[in-house]
Parts: C-alpha cells; sequence; structure tokens
C-alpha cells in the first residue's frame, strides 16, 4: 500500500491496532522500499521471508487482540546483535559464514514484542568507524547528498546502515548500538532521531563486543516518541549481562510531555570548539532559544576535561577492544587461514580476517595493556575518565538536561578525511564525553548545514532519566519542525 | 587578526587541530615506535604484519600514542581509576546449571569439527 512506509512507528502501531492497515501490508511496502533502495547498501543480510511470516502471525494476534508494544512494525537490527538462525557479520570478513545458535536478549525482547525482522544493516566493522567506510560489505550511502550534486554522503558510523535504513523510509525504525557516538553521529548525518540510554539500560548480552564499559544498544526512529518507543521495547533488566541495571522500564513513550517549562538546561562552554562551522554554531543557539521561549532556563557550565575525552577514549576503547577480539581466532567459528602451525594459523587468520581499522585499534589496544606501559596508558586513562565523570556530576547538581551539537559537520563524501585516522576520530569531540560517563543522550535533527545537510543537536541528561532527555530532544523536534525528506528519495 | 578572536572566545587550551595535523607531521618525536617494536606488538596481538607495512603502520601507531600523550597534562594524583561507569552491585544466584547440552549448535560454526569437538592444528609436537 503506497504511502504506508511514511508513517511513523507510533502512527503505524495506532493504525494497526485500529486495524485500518495490516501488518502483512505493512511489512510488503518497507520489504518493497528495501528493494527499491539497494543502492545504498544500508543491508548486509534481508530477512523477507521473516518479516512475511512475522507478519502474519502479527496479523493474527491483532485479530486475537493480544499485541505486544510493536506488534506488527518492521523494524531493522544493526548487525552485530546475534540473531538466531541468521547470519551476523559484525561488518567483518572474520566472521564470515558465523550463525549464531543463540539470540541477543534485546532482539529477543523485540520478536516477542511482535516486532518484525526486514534484516541486518549495515556498519563499520566491528562498530568501529564514524562513517560506515569501515566495512567489509562495502560502504553505506547516506540517502541525502547536497542539493547541487549527486555525489556519495557517508551516513554516519559506526551504525550507518539502520540510521540511512530508517532515514530512507525503508524501516520504521531501527536498532544500534554506541559506544562512542555510533547513534548519535549518523543520526545526525541522516537527519532522523537516535538515542544511547544509560550504560545498563539495555543488556549487552548477544551484541557483539567492542568495548565493554562503553557498548550500549539503542534506538533510530524518525520523531522522538517513536524512538522513546523502539527503546522501550528494547530496555530490561537481563540476568545474563552482568552490568544490567535492574530497574523497572519506563513507559517513556507513553509519558512524553515535550515540556520543558523550569527545566535548567547546561550549555557546557568547551563545546565551543575552534574551527566549527557556522551553521552548528547558530543551531545550537537557536536550539537553546527554543528552549528558553518553553520555559526552560539556560545555564552556562563548565566541563573542563572536555578536551581530554577524545584520548581518553582511544586508550579506553582500543585496550578493551584488543581483549574482545582476541576470540577470533580461527578456531570455532569464522574464518580461518591455514598456517604451518597454530601461531601462524592465528597471525593469518586475523591477518586475513580484520580490515586496517580493526587491525589499528587491536594493536593500540595490545601496546597500551602491555607490560611497562599499563600504567602510563590504561590505567592513567581510567583516572582521566573518572576526572570526565566528575565534571558530569558537577554541572547535574545545577542543570537538568546539557545541550549540544551532536557532531562538528553534517555528513561528509564517501572517500573523504579517510587517510588520517585521528581527523576521522574527531567526528566523535561531542559524543565520546557523555560516553565516557554512561549517560543517557539523544540527537535530534534541527536544521541545515551550509551545504543544505541536515545536522543534529545532542541533549545529555542525567544517569537514568531518559524521560528528561526525550522530553527535553520533543520539545526542539517541536520547534525545529524538521520535516524535509533526504533529497536523494523523490 | 579574526583568527585570533576566535581563540579569544575559546576556553583555554582548548584547539581541534592538533587533532586535524597530518599524520606524518607528529611533533612528539619521542613517542615514536619504531618497526621492532611494532613488530612485537603484531606478534602480541597475532596479527601477521608484512615486512613491508611495519614502517608505515609505526607511523601511524606513532601519531596516534603521540596524540595521546596529552593526558600527560591531567593531573590525577589522587584520582581513583574508573572501572565501572554505573554503580551496579553484583546479584547472587543459586549456583544451577540452566543451559547447557548443545554441543551440535555450537561446533556448527566451526571451520572444523569431528564428532562434537573443534578440530584444531596440531599443537602439541
Amino acid at each position: 500500500m503506497p504511502g504506508s512506509t511514511e508513517l511513523g512507528l507510533a502512527e503505524a502501531k495506532r493504525r494497526l491496532l485500529a486495524r485500518e492497515i495490516s501488518a502483512k501490508e505493512l511489512a510488503l511496502a518497507h520489504l518493497d522500499a528495501m528493494e527499491q533502495a539497494r543502492d545504498l547498501n544500508a543491508f548486509i543480510t534481508e530477512t523477507p521471508e521473516m518479516a512475511l511470516e512475522m507478519a502474519e502471525a502479527a496479523d493474527a494476534r491483532l485479530a486475537k487482540g493480544e499485541a505486544g508494544l510493536l506488534e506488527g512494525l518492521p523494524i531493522a537490527i544493526k548487525d552485530l546483535f546475534c540473531t538466531e538462525g541468521v547470519p551476523t557479520s559484525a561488518g567483518s570478513h572474520i566472521l564470515d559464514g558465523f550463525t549464531p545458535p543463540y539470540e541477543s536478549t534485546v532482539t529477543a525482547k523485540l520478536w516477542a514484542a511482535g516486532a518484525v525482522s526486514l534484516g541486518k544493516t549495515n556498519l563499520d566493522e566491528f562498530a568501529m568507524g564514524s562513517s560506515n567506510m569501515t566495512s567489509h560489505h562495502g560502504p553505506v550511502r547516506n540517502p541525502w547528498t547536497r542539493p547541487e550534486d549527486n555525489a556519495a554522503l557517508v551516513p554516519g558510523g559506526s551504525s550507518g546502515g539502520s540510521a540511512a535504513a530508517v532515514a530512507a523510509r525503508i524501516a520504521l525504525a531501527a536498532t544500534g548500538t554506541d559506544t562512542g557516538g555510533s547513534i548519535r553521529q549518523p543520526a545526525a548525518f541522516c537527519g532522523i532521531t537516535g538515542i544511547k540510554p544509560t550504560y545498563g539500560r539495555c543488556s549487552r548480552f548477544g551484541i557483539v563486543a567492542f568495548a565493554s564499559s562503553l557498548d550500549q544498544a539503542g534506538a533510530f526512529g524518525r520523531s522522538v516518541e517513536d524512538t522513546a518507543l523502539l527503546l522501550q521495547a528494547m530496555a530490561g533488566y537481563d540476568p545474563k549481562d552482568s552490568t544490567s541495571a535492574d530497574l523497572p522500564v519506563p513507559d517513556w513513550a507513553g509519558s512524553l510531555s515535550g515540556k520543558v517549562k523550569g527545566l535548567k538546561i547546561g550549555i557546557p562552554a568547551e563545546y565551543r570548539v575552534e574551527g566549527m562551522p557556522k551553521a552548528i554554531e547558530e543551531l545550537w543557539q537557536a536550539g537553546a532559544d527554543w528552549l528558553a521561549a518553553e520555559g526552560a532556563e539556560l545555564v552556562e557550565i563548565n566541563l573542563p576535561h572536555t578536551k581530554y575525552a577524545l584520548p581518553t577514549y582511544y586508550i579506553i576503547a582500543p585496550a578493551e577492544a584488543s581483549s574482545n577480539l582476541a576470540r577470533y581466532d580461527g578456531m570455532r567459528y569464522g574464518l580461518r587461514v591455514e598456517g604451518e602451525n597454530l601461531a601462524e594459523t592465528y597471525m593469518k587468520t586475523r591477518a586475513e580476517g580484520f580490515g586496517a581499522e580493526v587491525k589499528r585499534r587491536i594493536m593500540i589496544g595490545t601496546y597500551v595493556l602491555s607490560a611497562g606501559y599499563y600504567d602510563a596508558y590504561y590505567l592513567k586513562a581510567q583516572k582521566v575518565r573518572r576526572r570526565i565523570v566528575d565534571d558530569f556530576e558537577a554541572a547535574f547538581q545545577k542543570v537538568d538536561a546539557i545541550l549540544t551539537p551532536t557532531a562538528p559537520s553534517a555528513a561528509f563524501r564517501i572517500g573523504e578525511k579517510m587517510d588520517d585516522p585521528v581527523a576521522m576520530y574527531l567526528n566523535d569531540v561531542f559524543t565520546v564525553p557523555s560516553s565516557l560517563a554512561g549517560l543517557p543522550a539523544i540527537s535530534v535533527p534541527a536544521g541545515f548545514s551550509a551545504e543544505g545537510l541536515p545536522l543534529g543537536l545532542q541533549v545529555i541528561g542525567k544517569a537514568w532519566d531518559e524521560q528528561t532527555v526525550l522530553d527535553t530532544a520533543l520539545a526542539l523536534e517541536r520547534a525545529a519542525g524538521f520535516e524535509v525528506l533526504p533529497y536523494g528519495l523523490s | 587578526m579574526a583568527q585570533a578572536a576566535v581563540q579569544a572566545n575559546l576556553p583555554p587550551g582548548w584547539f581541534t587541530h592538533p587533532l586535524q595535523r597530518p599524520l606524518n607531521q607528529s611533533d612528539r618525536s619521542h613517542m615514536s615506535l619504531d618497526k621492532a617494536t611494532v613488530r612485537r606488538i603484531s606478534e602480541l596481538a597475532r596479527i601477521e604484519v608484512p615486512e613491508t607495512d611495519l614502517e608505515p603502520l609505526a607511523q601511524e601507531l606513532s601519531a596516534i600514542l603521540g596524540w595521546i600523550e596529552q593526558l600527560g597534562e591531567v593531573d590525577t594524583a589522587d584520582v581513583a581509576p574508573m572501572r565501572s561507569v554505573m554503580p551496579i552491585t553484583h546479584p547472587w544466584r543459586e549456583d544451577v546449571v540452566d543451559d547447557g547440552n548443545r554441543q551440535d549448535a555450537i561446533t556448527r560454526n566451526a571451520p572444523s569439527a569431528h564428532d562434537g569437538y573443534f578440530v584444531v592444528p596440531r599443537v602439541v609436537e
């Protein structure tokens, strides 16, 4: 049925419950959109048969009045979540042929809530990247292009396929994971909403591990309400993840008010970095003005250790990655390249199986954890991390939420910035500090760059206070009125 | 100068341009890794690196480590390292088996498996 891919997740839910559309019609429309938009390379594995089966089962439950939270709603899953019987690649050559014999807790919750699987989305290899260019399965195209030309732009990363699929109206919503900005930055680049909840909200069980003290699952949608609804179905305590928090999951979507009256919103001076495009600074100011117009009080705050967040992250994340990725040895799953002996088999398998960025990070991580350097690097980074967390704790004594830009630029061209890893790392300059502090943060599309590309604003909240983050984001969404379709879509 | 005006509005010491400097212009030469060190890291990491790639990789890794060095500026004398960001208390549970007997499912993904075992290269000569 034409037009149903234009609905949001929450609106499609209302129509399904009212029996105005069927889950099967909705699935067919989205599968068609997926086929039409294959040139985006947003999916690594499509699951059309599964989608139709799940949709028919959803229609049966809807008919019986037994609808789950996401009954009959077609969504996409980042290919970092293990899905039983469906290949899971983490965007890497080293997991070639791997089909998990178990289901991640987050996806199990989504299927139990009645969601319909469209497929597994493309990503930077092992979620290491900010452009989706490090995927073994090739780059993803952002559905947005600059108005004046048709040159392919990156969707951001690492959850680039999920963000592109939602922006291109292939999926109503999608899951992502965020280690240093991997949901928020692609959401900003693709003109959609993306939230990373508090560390511990979503179970990490069955998510291919990158940096365990930072990895957190989250949600993409085309509105704050849609994003809240999906996150609600993903979150919750899981005994299989020792860092999962045993807290009830609030009805975030149902409690959304968009009220910011009386809230104190912090504007951190340290996020005014040199060389930030003027459009981003102006949008940041506009966002502050919109919130003030709704009755929020703006408060200048300081987060003095902001500039140390990225270098801290680039010790902690590679160190944890080098340890987590030690399991890919060619013995139990994935690729094996035979050598003369066991050691050589390991070295050849990992040399061929990992891409350049993953190797670079494993080697940095191995070095900073090696004998004689552990204290100077890893321990030092863990101490600076506490300084960064202390900055946020002090700030949240004075404010209820913090407003910043999401990324220091709009989407760039495929191939740009690829030669210098450190320049690439700069993409995450505004998202990494809240990741290190484990705080909930959202990106909302709010305006345009000088080239006419979407820009996002980030709202960071107190631990476990996703509701304030979502309400502040909704106030921004209403004021911004961002309703432009990607130029790439006709 | 426009440049000076911009910098005057910034908090002291916060510039992103060191991040944007091309990698071969590291000003932290004392941090540079040599080929032998990179070879040793590659052995520890169990990643084969061809001889011709050692030098370029040494430069890349040196630049990243040089950039990371700025953490030395932060006073962390009395700071306890942060190992877990959320204060989560680990729950107790009964010490019982609640999963298992899934040998077939587990070995199904192996590059080589036989009769419920992973087949690996000879380890002991």
